[in-house]
């Protein structure tokens, strides 16, 4: 009796099983196929995204040609167009915020993680969360009325008679006293996305095993060479991917740009003068673009948005991957 | 109630016609155009939907996107700061006429200067936007500014950095009165500035004029008065010095040559007149002459037509100017010969 349904139980399992696998294996593939149209779903919308914007761009190339690139004319009344000035001015602004925004960002993220007191790191570490959910146009506002008078009433007359006198890297620093241009673009945009880039540090600091760390302390390493050494080693890709994420919005940022950055046609050197950014005369000129080849040129600056952006962060990309494989020979 | 029944069967025919639904109520006027009539748009169709039912559902996307969408045929009227000529309204089938008047006024930032004091030439004002004239104790304005003590400062600038009726308005005139400024920069919604800062709206303008020292820049008469800006004087075509205000944009409007007009195809700055303020403006509505569905147009005409005959008061308050009576009968003229309904 007992042998019997043993004999009839082993191969209704082994149906099971084979029921099961097959089940499993269907399922498998079905989370495989969801998951990859997930995953194309982003390449699918950037190229949509990029070619529908080549399209409608296509007037504005085919007529400038290649010159649309270099030349400084945005004259719509003859309809002569030319991007070189609002790539100028993106470039440009989203640099200076890079510069101020990485380095401070990590002092906040550093602070928070390692240096602060325990009972100041949950509220702090909100309210930077808190600050990057601030629409840009507070931002941008913010930047018009309180800002630009304290620029131009005492940091750019301050900046001209100071560092305006030196050879070559004056003439960065010489301008009317606007209080709006290039450097005050930067300087807000640096303060857009400093809470980006501060959080994701943060939290990637916060996966440091604490082993390595006090290991590190144990051996006799002061607080910054624990951050050198284990720290920041331990989570460069994750930092780096926290920078590229406040850069790529810096380059894109539209509102607060438009705002304080005087939205002037001209190339020129003085970071106190002011310029234009690709977003941003996108953003102004939009609305009453009234001939086919004026917003046509338009949908072509988006087009250049997408492959400056593409360009630097493979740039940076590169340059990391250079710096990382010294690391390694070392 | 008979004509709104008949409206509705109208309605339900086309609907089956072209084979879309959602025509529900006929008298739903759609209009898109110029951001520079949408308050009083506004105010106009609330008050008109509280006297008829009819409701003006009014987007404003700016002159550009209003003459596109009038073209596609996706509203009932578009409108215009800036008026087609005779040709493209002919090609497009539309019909053209003025809607309410504004005006733009120069605005400057010095210390010490009340609103209404300074004093400017269209040639003088031509010169400043074309970099010519930098200083503002330069001898050209001095001249004409006895009473006025001017700094030894530099100009700023302002211009708007979006396109903007506003802005045509004000490049169409420094073109009338400035021979060197039509050939260098000509005129358009946007164009190419040779000096200055750019302000996104009336509104950027005013707040960079408000913080820039030694600054100029051109508003609407509204932000110039409820920023309590100090605007200026300038000197019409009569060589008068007038004052903005409703009386001299009105005085512009009645003396504007719009009987000779063909579509009402006139820009009236530089206005001739003594008492003319020579950078008026003029919004225009497009319509379609032939209209899919005339009740629609109909019903369009008919709010504009209660506009001119008792929307005046609300347009004053909000500091527009309405049209001379000569003008609105030969507009209701102009629809008798022109609109098919």
């Amino acid at each position: 009796m007992a042998a019997d349904t043993a004999a009839i139980a082993i191969p209704s399992s082994v149906v099971d099983a084979k029921r099961r696998n097959a089940r499993d294996a269907r399922a498998d593939g079905l989370f495989r196929w969801i998951v990859a149209a997930a995953g194309m779903f982003v390449l699918l919308t950037l190229t949509g995204a990029a070619l529908s914007m080549l399209w409608g761009g296509r007037e504005a190339f085919s007529t400038f040609g290649f010159s649309f690139l270099w030349s400084t004319e945005w004259d719509a009344v003859n309809h002569k167009f030319g991007a070189l000035v609002p790539i100028y001015g993106t470039l440009v602004t989203a640099l200076i915020s890079m510069l101020i925004a990485v380095p401070v960002s990590f002092g906040i993220a550093l602070f928070l993680t390692e240096v602060a007191p325990n009972w100041m790191r949950q509220p702090v570490g909100a309210a930077i969360e808190l600050l990057a959910g601030i629409p840009s146009i507070i931002y941008g506002m913010w930047g018009l009325f309180v800002f630009v008078p304290i620029m131009g009433e005492y940091i750019n007359p301050w900046l001209n008679d100071h560092v305006g006198t030196w050879p070559v890297i004056g003439a960065l620093f010489r301008g009317p006293p606007l209080g709006i241009g290039m450097l005050t673009a930067g300087i807000v945009l640096a303060i857009m996305v400093i809470p980006f880039i501060s959080s994701v540090m943060r939290e990637v600091f916060l996966t440091v095993p604490t082993r390595l760390k006090e290991s590190a302390y144990a051996l006799g390493s002061t607080t910054w060479e624990v951050v050198w050494d284990i720290v920041l080693p331990y989570t460069r890709s994750a930092v780096i991917g926290g920078v590229f994420l406040g850069l790529g919005r810096s380059l894109g940022e539209t509102m607060a740009v438009t705002f304080v950055l005087g939205n002037a046609h001209r190339l020129s050197a003085s970071l106190l003068e002011p310029g234009n950014s690709i977003a941003a005369t996108i953003a102004n000129e939009f609305t009453e673009a009234d001939s086919d080849i004026y917003r046509s040129s338009l949908i072509a600056l988006g087009f250049l948005l997408f492959i400056v952006t593409f360009i630097v962060l493979t740039f940076a990309k590169l340059m990391l991957n250079r710096l990382s494989k010294q690391e390694g020979a070392k | 109630m008979f004509t709104s029944i008949k409206t509705r069967l109208i309605g339900v025919g086309l609907a089956a016609l072209i084979g879309t639904a959602g025509m529900a109520q006929a008298a739903d006027i759609t209009g898109a155009g110029a951001t520079f009539i949408y308050p009083i748009l506004s105010k106009w169709s609330d008050t008109y939907n509280n006297k008829t039912g009819n409701k003006i559902n009014y987007q404003s996307i700016g002159s550009g996107g209003g003459i596109a969408q009038i073209k596609a045929g996706t509203v009932d009227f578009g409108s215009s700061d800036k008026p087609l000529d005779p040709k493209e309204l002919d090609e497009a089938h539309l019909a053209q006429f003025p809607s309410v008047i504004g005006g733009v006024v120069p605005v400057a930032n010095i210390e010490g200067l009340t609103p209404g004091k300074l004093r400017f030439t269209g040639p003088l004002l031509a010169d400043i936007y074309l970099g010519k004239i930098t200083k503002w104790n330069d001898k050209a304005i001095a001249q004409i500014n006895p009473d006025v003590k001017l700094p030894d400062a530099n100009i700023t600038v302002v211009h708007r950095s979006d396109g903007s009726g506003t802005t045509f308005n004000w490049v169409n005139y420094l073109s009338k009165v400035s021979p060197e400024w039509k050939e260098k920069v000509g005129e358009g919604t946007s164009v190419q500035w040779p000096v200055g800062v750019g302000g996104k709206g009336n509104e950027g303008v005013a707040a960079y004029v408000n913080q820039i020292k030694g600054s100029i820049g051109y508003v609407e008469l509204a932000y110039a008065l409820q920023n309590k800006m100090a605007f200026a004087s300038v000197q019409n075509s009569a060589g008068k010095f007038v004052q903005p205000s409703m009386e001299s944009f009105q005085a512009a409007a009645a003396s504007a040559d719009w009987k000779n007009s063909k579509d009402f195809f006139l820009v009236i700055t530089n206005a001739p007149g003594e008492n003319s303020w020579p950078i008026a403006a003029t919004n225009f509505i497009l319509i379609y002459k032939q209209p899919k569905d005339a009740a629609r147009t109909k019903a369009a005409l008919d709010f504009f037509k209660w506009a001119y005959a008792e929307g005046g008061k609300q347009a004053e308050e909000l500091d527009y100017v309405p049209l001379p009576k000569e003008l609105t009968s030969q507009i209701e003229a102009y629809w008798k010969s022109e609109i098919k309904m």
